[in-house]
């Protein structure tokens, strides 16, 4: 093995400090029961930054319509449970490989064009799919949200209980899967093709990798990866609503992820943590004006520099 | 038939002032300014509040929803927006959701979140038909397309004729150059981004009775300012004005005919012809 490959296999590895976590993670269902409904809520938001993080931490894509394939997850999984089969497991895989297909139509339309260009397909791909699931009510339910989904018990055995035990495990342990998974892809080969073309596509062409197929690859596996986040979500929840498709929803996500660093896996979920503590804060002091102080955050952490949110020890030098 | 077409046109006319702005900012510091709506807000409310408040009438309003948002943009852009030209556009963007948000959260606050209404002055409120009615003009309309017209004829003729029309034009197409050959860029970034915000006062002024004003103005209307400048590309000012009046038409013929689909057929098109010409339908091809 050449010292390269060395080198970059030793990146491969988690560190001691990521097995903890995890630990801590599962455990948490346990040890907070009254809190699982929340924990569930968090992992499932963290799983959708994680994904949103493969295209734009690692291939540089900016998207505000991730929620697109949240959403499509999410409707997705829901009905399934509700009109064929309401095994979760089996549901969860329909979400994921119904996102897949769309990630893979719409990664055509975000190879080519500037960060606006980019931008405003994304976002024109939420709204399409939002208004088409207002205007399809008699199949979603339209703006009154798809109600009515039962779901079976995971695996056969674990019943989704009232507390939201259940949920959070299921939660937690799918999100465990993608971490894994994630963790492989991104120090393979293929991962760092996607940061060579996120650094410079002109480059990355040049040396010979193909930006076009490996940007539709990376698209389609993150748009599966939010199609799972969705269809946990509607899952746990029973519910499938309009707003899973909202620009507040992409909004968020990715304000999670500046928060927590892109480029890195844990940034989507320290993210996800840090802002629903910081929502359910702000609310539960100014339930109506929360936007207000989440705006002015984003404010001061772009004014001052995002890099640095997560590097304390520069807040006192000069940019 | 044609009236829908006439609605349309004064429709598109009214997102071209609305959009400009955004075009410029764009064109010029390259910087994508999602904010953009909320000045558009603000140019609205200031008319509703002086209206209501101050007992002005809606002639003078208009002018001072102008004057004020451009010095309200011109203050944002001393001390902020400055500072954020040179980051990536991911900055960008959250910077200026995060300005949208507090625009919308402060005017629910001090405003309310109700739906303002505009009391047009008497001789605007009426309606001219045409060919037994196969045209039906209303006046306010007219005087928006009227006005319209008339500010993209002086924005052309300050753009093409005068000497800070030219330093602009340098300061697009090479910022570096331009101030290598002696033209003081940021003055005239500051002046542009004044008067852009400006136009979008005006243009949210103007539009607070056709689009309807309340705190999520800016959230709802941002996407069809980003439709203007993403298809009309950002290299002059025919391009928007091209793409406002085909959105325009487009958004008013599509609601009208077939109501169902309503915004779909804007969004497809929109992503159809993004994916077509990713650098706009009328640029001048990619740089």
């Amino acid at each position: 093995m050449s010292s390269a490959a060395k080198s970059l296999a030793a990146l491969a590895k988690p560190r001691w400090w990521e097995f903890a976590l995890w630990a801590v993670l599962l455990c948490l269902p346990f040890g907070l029961p009254s809190h699982a409904l929340l924990i569930s809520e968090i992992t499932i938001i963290a799983l959708f930054a994680m994904s949103l993080d493969l295209i734009l931490g690692y291939s540089g894509i900016v998207s505000l319509g991730h929620a697109a394939f949240f959403g499509m997850g999410a409707y997705t999984a829901a009905l399934f449970a509700k009109h064929i089969n309401p095994d979760p497991l089996l549901g969860l895989a329909v979400a994921g490989a119904v996102t897949a297909v769309l990630g893979a139509v719409c990664s055509l339309s975000v190879l080519r064009g500037s960060d606006l260009t980019r931008l405003m397909v994304t976002l024109g791909v939420a709204l399409l799919l939002q208004e088409l699931a207002n205007k399809l009510d008699f199949i979603t339910g339209g703006a009154d949200g798809l109600q009515g989904v039962v779901m079976g018990p995971v695996l056969g055995r674990f019943e989704f209980d009232l507390l939201g035990q259940t949920a959070a495990w299921y939660a937690l342990c799918v999100t465990l899967l993608v971490f894994l998974l994630l963790h492989q892809v991104v120090q393979s080969p293929f991962g760092f093709s996607l940061k060579t073309i996120r650094d410079n596509p002109l480059r990355a062409q040049a040396i010979g990798i193909s930006v076009h197929a490996r940007l539709m690859a990376v698209y389609t596996l993150a748009a599966a990866l939010a199609g799972l986040a969705g269809g946990l979500q509607a899952q746990t929840t029973g519910f499938a609503s309009l707003d899973v498709f909202g620009f507040d929803r992409s909004a968020d996500v990715l304000l999670m992820l500046v928060i927590g660093g892109t480029g890195w896996l844990w940034g989507g979920i320290i993210g996800a943590v840090v802002f629903k503590t910081l929502h359910s804060l702000i609310s539960a002091w100014t339930p109506q004006y929360w936007t207000f102080w989440l705006g002015l955050f984003l404010v001061l952490l772009m004014l001052l520099g995002r890099e640095r949110l997560l590097r304390p020890w520069t807040w006192g030098r000069r940019t | 038939m044609l009236t829908i077409l006439f609605d349309g046109v004064a429709y598109g006319m009214l997102l071209f002032i609305l959009a400009i702005g955004l075009a410029v900012t764009l064109g010029l510091m390259n910087f994508i300014n999602l904010a953009h709506g909320a000045f558009a807000m603000a140019g609205g409310y200031i008319t509703v509040l002086f209206m209501q408040h101050a007992g002005l009438p809606f002639l003078l309003c208009v002018p001072l929803a102008f004057v004020f948002t451009a010095v309200l943009g011109a203050l944002l852009e001393v001390t902020l927006y400055r500072r954020m030209y040179n980051k990536p556009h991911l900055d960008q963007v959250l910077f200026s959701i995060g300005l949208t948000f507090m625009a919308v959260a402060g005017v629910d606050y001090f405003v309310g979140s109700t739906q303002q209404l505009v009391q047009l002055p008497e001789f605007l409120k009426g309606r001219t038909e045409l060919w037994d009615g196969a045209l039906g003009m209303g006046h306010y309309r007219l005087a928006i397309i009227a006005v319209c017209a008339a500010l993209t004829v002086a924005l052309q003729l300050l753009l093409v004729r005068t000497r800070f029309g030219a330093q602009l034009r340098a300061a697009v197409d090479n910022q570096r150059v331009a101030a290598g050959m002696g033209i003081d860029v940021n003055r005239v970034f500051l002046i542009t981004f004044a008067v852009g915000s400006g136009l979008a006062g005006l243009g949210g002024a103007l539009g607070a009775e056709v689009l309807g004003l309340d705190p999520v103005f800016p959230m709802k209307f941002m996407i069809y300012f980003l439709i203007v400048v993403a298809v009309g590309g950002t290299s002059g000012l025919t391009g928007p004005l091209l793409a406002a009046l085909l959105l325009g038409i487009a958004d008013v013929a599509g609601k009208y005919y077939i109501p169902k689909l309503g915004a779909f057929i804007v969004y497809s098109l929109m992503i159809i012809i993004l994916m077509w010409r990713p650098q706009g339908l009328f640029s001048r091809g990619s740089k």
